[in-house]
């Protein structure tokens, strides 16, 4: 009884994630079924990934015919502050989490989920996290599929326009933390221009990997020019 | 390539990246720099990723870049996720019926 009111708890703490997965993941739906992918496929990544950032790189990739080595990468590179995270919250657990739960709850560590589940005063069970998943990843994955469906029937005025969505996303993580910090600043700046120069100097150069050659040296400079001496932002 | 290997390769690396820490790894991270440089990373990921991407996403370079203005002024005043994101196709969408 006790672990059921937890899941509750954590579904209704997942709600406001799931609504905002709908309406992204609906913009990523409509992107997969435009670079070629069906809508089936577009529902599986996303049960199976549950990512925004790696999935759309992911499908570009795809959509580009890379090669298995370059989705690793680019995956590796894209998702690897969930490794950050997933260690930071395995600070926090409750002792009822248990080898076993550890392993089906890694599945549901988003950015979102990350920071409900790390604002809890007290510790995490593993009941509360997998109601917070549950809504979370449904919202994703039903959102991706309406999005597929309906990338095939809108009118292309707006599914074209659709196709921004996750974008404007990117920059609303981005700008937000950069006007906070300079480092951030400095860094997203730094990106965003090696990202122009290898696509307009470097073009030979593959869309994943171009991404991770500027993340890896835009963080390097910043871990260089701005080492962080606190613990936590 | 068969997409069900894709799928299998995305899949499967972005769920070791999450299980290993959360099950396996017990010691702290002691270098200042590489958490510095772990801390950058997402936004650096989100920049490169974003840029020039972004000027490409809707089809036309008008549409695309009223959205992308719509998202960074929306952003900057710090508005939540999905309003910058649906405001920039709002953007894109109004450009769109007037060129």
């Amino acid at each position: 009884m006790k672990n059921k009111s937890k899941f509750i708890k954590g579904a209704a703490d997942g709600i406001p994630i799931g609504l905002g997965y709908l309406s992204v993941s609906f913009g990523f739906g409509i992107m997969a079924v435009g670079a070629g992918l069906s809508p089936y496929e577009a529902f599986v990544i996303s049960l199976t990934n549950l990512t925004s950032a790696g999935q759309a790189q992911g499908v570009s990739v795809i959509a580009a015919g890379g090669t298995l080595a370059e989705m690793a990468l680019v995956q590796l590179v894209i998702n690897i502050r969930y490794a950050l995270m997933a260690l930071s919250l395995s600070q926090k657990l409750d002792k009822r989490f248990t080898p076993i739960h550890r392993f089906f709850a890694a599945y549901g560590i988003t950015d979102e989920i990350f920071a409900v589940c790390s604002s809890k005063k007290e510790p995490i069970t593993p009941s509360y996290m997998y109601g917070v998943i549950a809504v979370s990843a449904f919202g994703w994955t039903l959102g991706t599929f309406l999005g597929a469906i309906a990338g095939e029937l809108l009118p292309p005025s707006v599914s074209s326009a659709l196709g921004i969505v996750l974008y404007g996303m990117f920059i609303a993580i981005v700008v937000p933390a950069a006007k906070k910090q300079k480092s951030i600043l400095t860094v997203s700046v730094i990106a965003a221009l090696l990202g122009i120069m290898c696509k307009y100097l470097l073009p030979f150069i593959s869309g994943g990997f171009a991404v991770i050659i500027c993340a890896v040296a835009a963080s390097v400079i910043g871990a260089v020019l701005f080492p962080r001496k606190e613990e936590k932002p | 390539m068969s997409m069900v290997l894709y799928i299998a390769v995305m899949a499967g690396v972005t769920y070791l990246i999450r299980v290993i820490p959360f099950a396996f790894f017990r010691k702290e991270i002691k270098s200042v720099y590489i958490k510095s440089f772990l801390y950058y990373v997402p936004y650096a990921v989100l920049s490169a990723m974003t840029i020039p991407a972004i000027f490409y996403s809707t089809g036309s370079y008008p549409t695309a870049i009223a959205g992308t203005i719509t998202a960074l002024i929306m952003a900057y005043f710090d508005l939540p996720l999905i309003a910058v994101a649906l405001g920039a196709c709002a953007a894109a969408f109004l450009t769109g019926i007037f060129i």
